[in-house]
């Protein structure tokens, strides 16, 4: 057997087809699989090698439901028992009625009371079933019937990277432009404020993930949010380790004032 | 659409700040290319924003119209291609694709851009006939003007084909221009709640209550107009609407000219 | 002896011609391509996955790729007319079949992969430029595929071999043409699209496929460099 022989660096843009590593040495992860004698990469990703695995963690792609993301959804249809959301994803979710508000909804109740065609929504993933079908809740710390402001979709696989560590990508953004922001696992973000301000925070949020794969990405967006608010910032936001599990709830309860139902 | 968030869009508007921090009357930078297409008689490439048109010009030979004997004929196609929106459907063009390709022809049309009368190859037998397609590649709204734009921009840059025994000679160009004789320039205005903005995206025509579109010559005469959209216009509505178009008019026109 | 002994083009009886290739063009789309060689220029896009309709079209065990061929009306010399024809309906079908062997949709139940195809303008090889932006499309989309998938015509010209054979190529009269397009997996070697039109012999078919392979592993690093060069 020869000497295994690594052909890229960590955090290199991989691409479908592209020989990674050759000889045996190495092994195969999430993005990659051996052919003959060589790692290939199997899809469009950032270079992560965990000793000897060779990981491409992608850079594009739509959204897959997981249990317990919390993400925003949007409702397209009124069912007889709940309502169907669409959550920027192959698959649309539904919300039950036990799971839409604390209080009791009456069998027969109009639900266009509680939740309108069109309405956004943060809710959190309780199942995903091997086709796919998936429910969601609106109970819980957080979790709410969105009102007012503005909608925004971005690269489901860039949230990790808007929110950084602890959310405190994000938080430097709210800080700066005084706006209310919430960014779902889905990729669907909610921005309230005044309007110059929304206008920098979507921006800031799209210069991320434009650039998330670059390194000084806090210092490019802390300079972007101090020339362009006026103000000096006196934080700084650490951003999510590439391939870092970053969840979205973190911001959520910061955000919700543990209100969240308002009917 | 959510009122809620029509609502707030409302609110910036009136505030003087679009979604995308733009003024209301502020058009997206516009960048013009002709020649893009080695196969056409003419063509160009038109991006404004995330907007990008292609229009492509092609010639034929035919009989003329029974009542214009002595014209050559001329056509708009759009098709509001399924590669340019996710929300746009394969299948035979929608009322919205004929809708941009009428007002488009319309205001060429009845601008007289193109003189008819010098496509004339013989009274009653044998005429040119000018195909003009507008294609998106990346539909963000505004596709009547950028479209519209576009095919100026390509008729201005298309060639004549020479004829043989009355059959066009494929591929074969001259060196003589098509006879573009005026540049209408298309200019749609929307209207959301109070307020008037042009160049809209497609998040802004989503929510639009009206819409005017004024298509404009170069000493401000109006051509041809085509009103959208549920909601009614005033008078004072209409007055405001094409003010603002032909005032906007004059940037375009300065731009395209810049660009042929 | 070919009577063919030099290209009308000028370029040599192996070498394609000039390419160039980018990823990320279409803002609204999920992954998008631009792929131009000589004077055949494709844009692909791709949406999805994405809800599958029809119902009756979904797969409950994978997602479905679905390519949709379509020339702009001024893409060729003769206008043609809009909407889908016996020829662009065939072209769509064996440009999905080109593609399906390297792409996993099985994280997908139910969903569908669509992919659309625009030529703007065409000189020749239109099926494997619109097979090659396809590729680098569904790439930039983040879909899990084993490898790109390359594509281009080969000719035989008076039984002489010349890879992608241009419009005036394809159209020489006084000798016999004979158009192959072929579209090959590049870490295999694996053939997933394979058409012709003329007479060739079996020996001139198989020196027409090995001709083609290191042009399709070159077209393949030019695939690749399109999607990387949206990220530099």
């Amino acid at each position: 057997m020869t000497e295994g022989k690594l052909l890229v660096k960590e955090k290199d843009v991989v691409v479908p087809g592209e020989v990674l590593a050759s000889g045996m040495s190495y092994l195969p992860g999430n993005g990659t699989y051996r052919l003959n004698d060589n790692i290939m990469a199997n899809r469009l990703g950032l270079l992560v090698i965990d000793g000897k695995v060779l990981k491409s963690l992608p850079l594009a792609g739509r959204y897959l439901p997981r249990k317990y993301d919390v993400i925003i959804g949007k409702v397209i249809d009124i069912l007889m028992s709940g309502w169907r959301l669409e959550i920027n994803s192959p698959y649309s979710a539904v919300l039950p009625l036990k799971d839409a508000s604390f209080a009791y909804i009456p069998k027969g109740a109009d639900l266009t009371r509680y939740f309108e065609l069109e309405d956004y929504a943060v809710v959190k993933i309780t199942n995903v079933t091997s086709q796919n079908l998936v429910d969601v809740t609106c109970k819980g710390p957080g979790l709410h019937k969105i009102k007012g402001g503005r909608i925004i979709y971005v690269n489901t696989n860039k949230v990790p990277r808007i929110i950084g560590k602890k959310g405190s990508m994000v938080s430097m953004i709210k800080r700066a432009t005084d706006c209310k922001v919430i960014v779902g696992q889905n990729g669907i973000a909610w921005i309230s404020g005044e309007p110059e301000m929304e206008v920098i925070t979507v921006n800031a949020i799209k210069m991320i993930e434009e650039h998330s794969h670059i390194s000084g990405l806090t210092d490019k967006i802390k300079e972007y949010l101090e020339k362009a608010t006026g103000r000096k910032i006196e934080f700084n936001a650490e951003p999510a380790e590439i391939g870092e599990e970053v969840r979205a709830e973190e911001t959520v309860e910061a955000d919700s004032n543990g209100s969240g139902h308002e009917y | 659409m959510n009122q809620d968030l029509k609502n707030h869009i409302n609110e910036s508007l009136k505030k003087g700040v679009r979604l995308d921090g733009r003024k209301k009357e502020e058009y997206r930078p516009i960048e013009i290319k002709t020649g893009v297409v080695a196969t056409a008689e003419g063509s160009a490439w038109v991006r404004c924003g995330d907007t990008e048109v292609i229009a492509g010009v092609k010639l034929q030979v035919g009989e003329p119209y029974p009542d214009s004997q002595d014209e050559g004929t001329m056509m708009v196609g759009s098709e509001l291609l399924p590669l340019s929106n996710p929300n746009f459907e394969s299948g035979p063009p929608g009322i919205d694709s004929i809708e941009v390709a009428r007002v488009i022809d319309r205001g060429i049309r009845e601008g007289k851009a193109i003189d008819t009368k010098k496509l004339c190859i013989r009274k009653g037998e044998l005429v040119w006939t000018v195909m003009i397609d507008v294609m998106p590649i990346n539909h963000d709204g505004n596709l009547i003007d950028i479209g519209g734009i576009a095919a100026l921009a390509a008729l201005k840059n298309a060639k004549m084909l020479e004829v043989e025994n009355d059959k066009i000679v494929i591929g074969k160009r001259t060196d003589a221009p098509l006879p573009v004789e005026a540049m209408p320039i298309p200019v749609t205005v929307l209207k959301i709640g109070d307020n008037l903005i042009v160049d809209p995206t497609d998040y802004e025509e989503d929510v639009l209550d009206a819409r005017l579109t004024v298509s404009i010559l170069d000493d401000d005469t109006l051509c041809a107009m085509q009103k959208g959209g549920g909601a009614s216009l005033t008078t004072k509505d209409i007055n405001e609407m094409v003010d603002l178009a032909i005032r906007k008019s004059h940037e375009i026109r300065k731009k395209l000219k810049e660009a042929l | 002896m070919s009577k063919y002994t030099e290209r009308e083009n000028g370029r040599g009886f192996n070498e394609p011609r000039p390419i160039i290739a980018k990823a990320g063009v279409i803002k609204k789309a999920d992954g998008s391509a631009y792929f131009k060689i000589g004077k055949t220029a494709a844009y692909a896009a791709v949406y999805g996955p994405r809800e599958m309709h029809p119902k009756h079209d979904q797969d409950p065990k994978t997602g479905v790729l679905r390519c949709n061929y379509n020339m702009m009306p001024f893409s060729t010399e003769e206008r043609v007319k809009p909407g889908p024809s016996r020829r662009s309906k065939e072209i769509s079908m064996v440009t999905t079949k080109a593609i399906l062997p390297v792409v996993n949709l099985v994280d997908y139940p139910n969903a569908v992969v669509d992919v659309f195809i625009e030529l703007t303008e065409t000189d020749a090889g239109s099926r494997c430029a619109g097979i090659c932006a396809a590729s680098i499309a569904l790439a930039d989309a983040g879909i899990t595929m084993r490898d790109m998938v390359a594509a281009v015509s080969c000719g035989v010209i008076d039984h002489k071999i010349a890879v992608d054979l241009d419009g005036p190529e394809e159209h020489l009269h006084d000798l016999d043409v004979a158009d192959i397009p072929i579209a090959m997996v590049p870490s295999t070697e694996e053939i997933t699209l394979l058409q012709m039109d003329g007479k060739v012999s079996k020996d001139e078919l198989f020196k027409a496929i090995e001709s083609v392979k290191p042009v399709l592993k070159h077209i393949a690093d030019i695939q690749r460099k399109a999607l990387k060069d949206r990220y530099k």
